[in-house]
C-alpha cells in the first residue's frame, strides 16, 4: 500500500472508531461528566473546603486537574479495550487483518481513536469544572503535550488488554484492579509530599504520578516530580506499550490462528 | 499466464497436535471457478485462512498471482476478496458502513468505496436495506453482504468458503447467476460447499481434500467422466409388471410407476430404453438417484474409487 491508501486506511479506521462512540454516547461520554461532577462535589467543595490549602492552592484547584487526567486516563483506555476486543469477539477484526493494512495503521487507526475520546472527554469535564473553580492555564505546551502522550500510552495500554483478553470479564479486571488502584494512588488527590519516604518511593513506579504530576504542571505549574523525569518516564511507557502492541500484531499472538 | 493460485507443499499443525494439512499441492488458473470439496474437518478453512492470512502456515509456499506471501502479503491481499463460512462483520454497523469500509481497509478513498458499494449493494439486492444494522437482516441477506464486501475492492480472485450455506433454494439461484457473471467478467472463484449440485453447476476444475491431503484435482470433465457407474430412476407411463428385468443392467422395481436401473461404464441408457419399450412400458422421466458428483466424492473420501 502506498502512502495516501495507508492513510486512507488509517481514516477508514479513525472515522469508524468516533462513529461508534458518538454512536453510543450516553455509555461513552456521559458518565465521565456525570462521574467528575460528583467528585468535584463531593471532594472540591464538600470535602475540599475542610481540608484546605494543598501545595499552595486551594484543595479544589489542586484536585481538578488530576480530575481531568483520570477521565482521559480511563476513556482513552475504555474505548480501545472495549472497541478491539468488540472486534474480536464478533469476528469483524477479520474484515481488518485480510485486508493489506499494515498492522502499525491499524495500531494507529485504534490508539487515535481512544486518543479523540480521551480529548473529547477532556474537554466536557474541564468545562464541568469551570462550574466549580476557576482553571488558569500555566503552559499550554505542557498541557497538550502531556494530554496527548497520556492518552496515546492509555489507549495502547487498552489495546494490549485487548489482544489478551477471552471474555468481557476481562476487559473489566485490569481497569478494576489495576487502573483505578494506580490513578487513586497516582496523587489525584493527596500531594506526594504527604507520603512517608517508603510509599513516596514505591510511588514513583506508578506511571500515573508523572502523568498527574506532569499535568498539574501544565495548569497550576507546580509538579511533585522534576518535569524532565515525568515527561521521560511518559514516553519511555509510551514507547514499550507501542513496541509491546506491534509485536503482538506482528506475531498474530490470539489474532491468528 | 501465470495462475491464480500456487499452493506447493502447504503444511498445518495447529499448537494443540493437530496436522490439518499434510503438505498439499494445487493450482487454480486465471479465470477458472474452481470447487475445493471435502468433508468437514478435511482442511478446506485451513487452506483459505492460510491463502487470507487468518491462519499461519507451518510450511510450504503460497503464491497469489504473482505475490508470493512470504515475500509481500500486502499485495497478494490487495487481489483476493474473502467470504468466510461464518458471519465476521459488526452486527451493530449499517450494511453500507460495513461495505464502505472494507474498501477503505484496501486504501480505497471514501468518495470511491461509496461508489462500489452502491454498486454491489443493487447487484446483490440489497440496496435498500443500506441503512439498516447489519443484524436485522436475514441469513441470506447476510451471506450477500459479505459478497459484497469482499468484491468492494475487485479482487481477482474471490474465494467463497460454503456461500450459499442456509440460503433458500431460490435465493441459491440467484447467487449462482451472479457468481457465474462476475466469472465471466474474469474474476477466478474458488468455492467451497457441502452442495455438490452447486460444485457440478458452477466449477470447471474440482479438488477434492480429505484428513488434510489432495486426494483428486481435475477437470469436472474429466473427474465425471471417470464415473464407473450411474444409477437411474425412470418413471413410467405404463404400470410395471411385478418382476422387471432388463438383459445386462441390474434392476430393481421400485413402485408400479418407478424402476431403478444401474448402469455401468460401457453400457448405454439407450439399451434399457428399448427393452422397457419391447414389454410395453413407456417412460415419463429420468433422474439420477443422487448427484452424479455425490457419488464420486463419497468414494473418493471413503477410498473406493
Amino acid at each position: 500500500m502506498n502512502a495516501t491508501e495507508q492513510f486512507n486506511a488509517f481514516m477508514t479506521i479513525l472515522r469508524k472508531e468516533i462513529k461508534r462512540y458518538l454512536r453510543i454516547w450516553t455509555q461513552t461520554l456521559l458518565p465521565s461528566a456525570i462521574t467528575m461532577s460528583l467528585y468535584f462535589v463531593i471532594f472540591g467543595t464538600l470535602i475540599g473546603s475542610r481540608i484546605g490549602e494543598m501545595g499552595g492552592f486551594s484543595y479544589m484547584q489542586f484536585v481538578v486537574p488530576g480530575l481531568i487526567m483520570m477521565a482521559i486516563v480511563t476513556n482513552s483506555y475504555s474505548n480501545v479495550v472495549s472497541s478491539f476486543f468488540g472486534s474480536k469477539f464478533n469476528h469483524s477484526v477479520e474484515e481488518l487483518l485480510v485486508s493489506p493494512t499494515p498492522n502499525y495503521v491499524i495500531l494507529m487507526g485504534y490508539v487515535v481513536g481512544g486518543v479523540t475520546r480521551g480529548l473529547l472527554v477532556a474537554v466536557v469535564v474541564t468545562l464541568v469544572s469551570l462550574f466549580f473553580t476557576d482553571m488558569q492555564i500555566h503552559s499550554y505546551l505542557v498541557v497538550v503535550s502531556v494530554v496527548l502522550m497520556t492518552s496515546t500510552l492509555f489507549a495502547l495500554a487498552g489495546f494490549i488488554n485487548a489482544v489478551y483478553a477471552n471474555s468481557f470479564d476481562d476487559i473489566s479486571i485490569i481497569p478494576t484492579f489495576v487502573l483505578t488502584p494506580l490513578i487513586y494512588l497516582g496523587g489525584v488527590f493527596y500531594s506526594m509530599d504527604l507520603l512517608p519516604d517508603f510509599w513516596a518511593a514505591v510511588s514513583r513506579l506508578n506511571p500515573l504520578v508523572y502523568v498527574v504530576n506532569a499535568f498539574r504542571y501544565g495548569v497550576l505549574g507546580v509538579s511533585d516530580v522534576s518535569l524532565s523525569v515525568a515527561f521521560g518516564m511518559i514516553a519511555l511507557f509510551t514507547v514499550a506499550a507501542f513496541g509491546y502492541s506491534m509485536h503482538l500484531l506482528n506475531s498474530g499472538k490470539r489474532l491468528r490462528q | 499466464m501465470i495462475p491464480a493460485l500456487t499452493i506447493e507443499r502447504l503444511s498445518k499443525v495447529y499448537d494443540n497436535g493437530f496436522e490439518a494439512l499434510k503438505g498439499i499441492s494445487l493450482t487454480v488458473e486465471q479465470g477458472d471457478f474452481y470447487a475445493l470439496l471435502g468433508p468437514n474437518g478435511a482442511g478446506k478453512s485451513t487452506t483459505i485462512g492460510i491463502i487470507c492470512s487468518l491462519v499461519s502456515k507451518s510450511g510450504g509456499r503460497v503464491q497469489v498471482f504473482d505475490a508470493d506471501i512470504d515475500e509481500d502479503f500486502p499485495a497478494a491481499k490487495k487481489t483476493i476478496g474473502i467470504v468466510p463460512q461464518e458471519f465476521n462483520f459488526n452486527m451493530f454497523e449499517t450494511v453500507s458502513d460495513i461495505v464502505v469500509n472494507q474498501g477503505g481497509y484496501y486504501g480505497m478513498p471514501v468518495e470511491l468505496s461509496r461508489e462500489r458499494a452502491e454498486k454491489y449493494l443493487k447487484e446483490l439486492g440489497l440496496w435498500d436495506k443500506r441503512n439498516v444494522t447489519s443484524r436485522t437482516l436475514s441469513g441470506g441477506m447476510k451471506r450477500r453482504l459479505m459478497i459484497a464486501r469482499a468484491l468492494v475492492h475487485e479482487p481477482r480472485l474471490l474465494i467463497l468458503d460454503e456461500p450459499t450455506a442456509g440460503v433458500d433454494i431460490e435465493m441459491r439461484r440467484s447467487m449462482w447467476d451472479f457468481l457465474q457473471q462476475i466469472n465471466a467478467e474474469g474474476t477466478t472463484i474458488i468455492l467451497t460447499t457441502h452442495y455438490l449440485e452447486e460444485a457440478e453447476a458452477l466449477c470447471r476444475h474440482i479438488g477434492i481434500i480429505n484428513h488434510g491431503e489432495i486426494v483428486e484435482n481435475t477437470s469436472m470433465r474429466e473427474l465425471l467422466r471417470r464415473l464407473h457407474r450411474e444409477v437411474f430412476i425412470l418413471d413410467t407411463e405404463d404400470t410395471l409388471p411385478e418382476v422387471i428385468s432388463i438383459a445386462d443392467f441390474t434392476c430393481r422395481r421400485l413402485d408400479e410407476h418407478s424402476v431403478e436401473v444401474e448402469v455401468q461404464k460401457g453400457q448405454h441408457i439407450n439399451d434399457v430404453f428399448a427393452a422397457l419399450d419391447a414389454q410395453g412400458v413407456r417412460i415419463n422421466s429420468m433422474r439420477n438417484r443422487a448427484n452424479r458428483l455425490e457419488e464420486m466424492f463419497v468414494n473418493l473420501v471413503e477410498g473406493v474409487a
